[in-house]
Parts: structure tokens; sequence; C-alpha cells
């Protein structure tokens, strides 16, 4: 018996997020007494890398190295984790929150005969039947939610708990997998991504612009105070439609929606729509010249000013206080 | 209804739910679709929602289907999922552009950082987000036709459900938000560092 974790990886390290689902696990086992924390990575990635799931609270790591699996071919990778629970006995699968994520877990639902709980806040409540908190409408409400299966898939939303990091690295077993053909019958032609840039929904502190930017050649403001804070960046969604930044950037229900520790929003009035991508931030910062801007009534802390006068201010204080 | 005009074919609008939709189903009707189906109940969980939608599809071998990538109360995005293990095909999503080739589905989904371009064989199961397709509002004609058309009521076909809603809960009600003058960005700085703590 264990816990199994998906953990998704990029850019040669496993993602933040998924840690988070690891640590999530290690607390979990630690109530329901599961066994060991078992985390499945798929794809190409050093095992160095991925001994690092030990330091959040994995035991081991299975490493399902097949180069096909690079690509989040849904279909694959969900047979490939079914397989993995399966030859463990695993009754609860943990994963982080995520459209890959999202999408494996919806088939392993099916294919383990699981209950699927997405968007998990906290650890489930053991003291009558097994009832887990989830966030439902981006964040304005919560539901509890009462499981009736014995197998369970839960899907665990950003900052959901704390990141342990006291834990010692994972062994990693490289795990040799049949994979039919059919399941690769979506291909992948074409992948056009930012490398290197940190990933918005992974991000501790996100800065993002709005049409107050007023163009396209001004966003090096967003960009560079982005840098001062080690940020994310993001945008509106006005501002992606007129074509100044990439629909990726767009943060929003439509798009994006992130959980940083800080969202620092200039220039953006804070339509319903872009709400609902960031109010599970822990603070947020609006910049914004109107003061009766609906931002501000969801913000912890607001400037009412010209995000041209505050935002190089603003850069310079933060780089006086390093 | 773009995919119609360029393919020819039709189109059933399927819908997991109680009476009070009907009218958006007549819409969806009056903008273009061929014929509804309602499955009379309750949409208890996402696994109760995609047997009903994967039943139905056994039914009536579909070429393609379509649904949101998620609903706008419990944003789960799995419904696609399922229905697309149930029915043994693949599933994408989120898909943002679709284009019909003969049977080849060319698609761009979105991913964390980027973007990405797939191809596969009908039939499949999409989450589609936007802009996937051009809103279309329904003109006088189409909302005459639109009553006579069919929108056959159907009783679910199984009753599993995997999970259950308990109670709802409002998040803690958020304190005023403190307002730094702008000539006083230090305080800001400040107040992120030592209150806070996020810097």
């Amino acid at each position: 018996m264990a816990i199994l974790v998906y953990i998704e990886h990029a850019d040669g390290a496993v993602k933040k997020t998924s840690l988070e689902a690891v640590s999530y696990a290690k607390a979990l086992t630690e109530k329901t007494g599961e066994g060991d924390v078992i985390a499945i990575a798929l794809g190409s990635i050093s095992a160095d890398a991925l001994a690092e799931a030990g330091t959040a609270g994995a035991s081991s790591v299975k490493h399902v190295a097949d180069e096909n699996l690079n690509a989040g071919v849904i279909q694959a990778h969900a047979d490939a984790v079914a397989q993995v629970a399966k030859s463990l006995d695993a009754k609860t699968l943990v994963l982080a929150k995520s459209s890959l994520g999202d999408a494996v877990a919806a088939r392993l639902a099916i294919k383990l005969d699981a209950a699927l709980v997405s968007n998990v806040t906290e650890l489930p409540d053991l003291s009558d039947g097994y009832r887990v908190k989830r966030s439902i409408y981006t964040g304005k409400a919560f539901a509890v939610t009462a499981v009736e299966k014995e197998n369970k898939i839960l899907a665990v939303k950003k900052n959901a708990i704390d990141l342990a990091t006291d834990g010692a690295p994972a062994t990693v077993e490289t795990v040799d997998l049949s994979l039919d053909d059919a399941l690769f019958a979506a291909k992948i032609t074409a992948t056009d991504k930012a490398e290197g840039d940190i990933l918005l929904p992974e991000a501790d502190i996100v800065v993002s612009g709005g049409r107050g930017l007023k163009g396209p050649e001004n966003w090096h403001m967003i960009e560079d105070l982005a840098k001062s804070l080690g940020a994310a960046t993001g945008c509106s969604k006005p501002v992606s439609d007129i074509g100044w930044r990439p629909h990726h950037e767009h943060v929003g229900q439509t798009g994006v929606k992130v959980a940083p520790t800080l969202y620092v929003a200039v220039g953006i009035s804070g339509a319903i729509q872009h709400l609902a991508g960031v109010n599970s931030s822990k603070y947020i910062v609006v910049i914004n010249k109107d003061p009766e801007a609906p931002f501000f009534k969801a913000a912890d802390y607001g400037i009412v000013g010209d995000a041209f006068d505050v935002l190089p201010k603003l850069k310079q204080a933060l780089e006086a206080a390093k | 209804m773009e995919l119609k005009e360029q393919t020819g074919g039709s189109v059933t609008v399927l819908h997991v739910g109680e009476a009070d939709a009907d009218p958006t189903l007549r819409k969806a009707l009056a903008i273009g679709a061929d014929d509804a189906i309602r499955v009379n109940a309750f949409p208890k969980d996402s696994l109760f929602v995609a047997e009903q939608i994967a039943a139905i599809a056994k039914q009536n071998n579909y070429d393609l289907i379509l649904m949101g990538r998620e609903s706008i109360d419990f944003n789960g995005g799995m419904v696609h999922g399922m229905v697309g293990e149930l029915l043994g095909l693949p599933s994408i999503s989120p898909v943002m552009k679709l284009d019909i080739e003969g049977s080849t589905a060319k698609m761009a989904r979105e991913i964390e950082g980027g973007k990405e371009q797939l191809e596969a064989q009908l039939p499949l199961v999409l989450g589609c987000q936007e802009p996937i397709a051009e809103w279309k509002i329904p003109n006088m004609r189409g909302i005459m036709s639109a009553r006579t058309k069919p929108l056959q009521v159907v009783e679910p076909s199984s009753d599993t459900v995997a999970s259950s809603v308990l109670q709802y809960e409002l998040p803690p009600a958020k304190g005023a938000v403190k307002l730094i003058d702008a000539d006083q960005v230090e305080e800001l700085v400040r107040l992120l560092k030592n209150e806070a703590k996020v810097l």
C-alpha cells in the first residue's frame, strides 16, 4: 500500500506545485496510515532532479523515462500512471491541479474506478467519513465534499499546504512500461513555449499589467518590476485581446488562474472576470490612477497613482530595500 | 455551427440537467443546431454527467463531442476526460482553435507558458475554450424554426456518483485596503516586507 503522486516537471526540474502535492500526500498518509509516498514521473528528466521529491516527502520515485512521454499526451500519461498505481495497489493518487493534471486525472478516475476531487484546499476531515474541502466558483467559495469511493484522486490547489523541505533525497527507480501505440493517437505537431521564464501558475509573485500601460511598447515597465521582485508577468484580457501580449499570459476566468503569495496589478480596473483568476492570491497590491477602480475592494494594499509615475519609484524602492 | 457550414453534417446539443435549461436548449436550436437532447436529472457530480454523455454518445456515433473546458461553478475540468475514457477516445483540452480536414482534426491548445499544435483522427472528445469560435446570436428565422425542432427528454441511464457536496462555505471577508500615498512607495515595500512578509 502507498499513496502515489503524479509529478510534472519543466526545464529539467520537478515543478514546485508537484512538490507541494508530494508534501500534501506525506501529511495525508500520516493521517490515514496508507504507507509510503511514492511519486511517478514521466518522460526525460535526470535522476538527481527527481530525487528532489524526497525533500518534499516522497520515499521513492518511479521514473518512466520513455521519451514519447515528454509531451503531455493525455491518454498515454493516464495509462502509465494507472499501470503503476495498480502495481503498487495504491488507493489514493495525489497530483497538483494543472491543465495537464486535470486532463490526466479525469481519465484515471475512470481507469481506477476512483472518486476525483479537484481544487482541494486542505487535508481531508476523517472524523465522519472522508470529507474534502475544495475551492469552487474560481475561489469565491468552498464546497465540503463527501468522497464516496474507496479509490480516491485528489487534485491539490497551489498553496493548499506548506511545502516540506526536510526529507532525505528519494530513491529513483526506472520503470519500463509497455504503452500501446493507440495511446499516442493525438499527435503534438508543434510546441511554441517560452523557456526559462517563471511559469505563471507556478509563480510565487506575479506582476500583471492592464490597459493602463497604454501600449505594448511600455511593457518593459511591467517586466522591470517583475525582475526586481523575481516575479512572473501576466496581463488582463483586453491586453491579450488587442494583441499587446500573448494569450497564455492572460490572467482571469477564461485564462490562467494564479494563486501566488503576492499579486501586483498595474493599470487593471479589476473586472469580475479578472478577479476570478486572482482571488486565491494571498496578498494583492493594486496600482491604479482611478480611485474608484473596483480592484481596490479586492486588494490588501493600494496606490492611487499613475503607473508611469509609480512603477519607476517602486522599482527603485525595491532595489534599495534589497 | 462554423464546422457545420464548412463540412456539412448535423449538430446535436446535449444537456444533463433539469427542465429550467430548456430555454437555453431552444436558443442553441435557434442558433442552428439540428436537434437537442436533455438527460432529465440534476447533475450530481462530474462522473454522473460524464456517464450520461457517454451513454448518449454510444447510441449515436458522433464524429466530434465538444464541450467547455470546465464548468463555471465547480471548475473541475474533468468531464471531457472522463467521457473520452468511457468511450475509448482521445480527449484534448483546452482547445482554442479547431479545423477539420477530412477525418483529421487540427487543433491548437494552450499549455503552461505557451501553445501547442495537435492533430488527431476523429472521433474525438474536446474541451474547448475561447476563442474557439465567434459568438453567434440567433436571428428571427432561427428563433421561429427552433420551436419545431426536436428536443428529446430522456431519463438518466445510470445513477453512479463518486462524491456529493455536503455544504458550501464562503472565504473569510477581506479586510479594507490599505492605501499608500503615491509619493511614499517605500512604505509599500516596508509593509510587504514586514507586515505581509512576502518579500
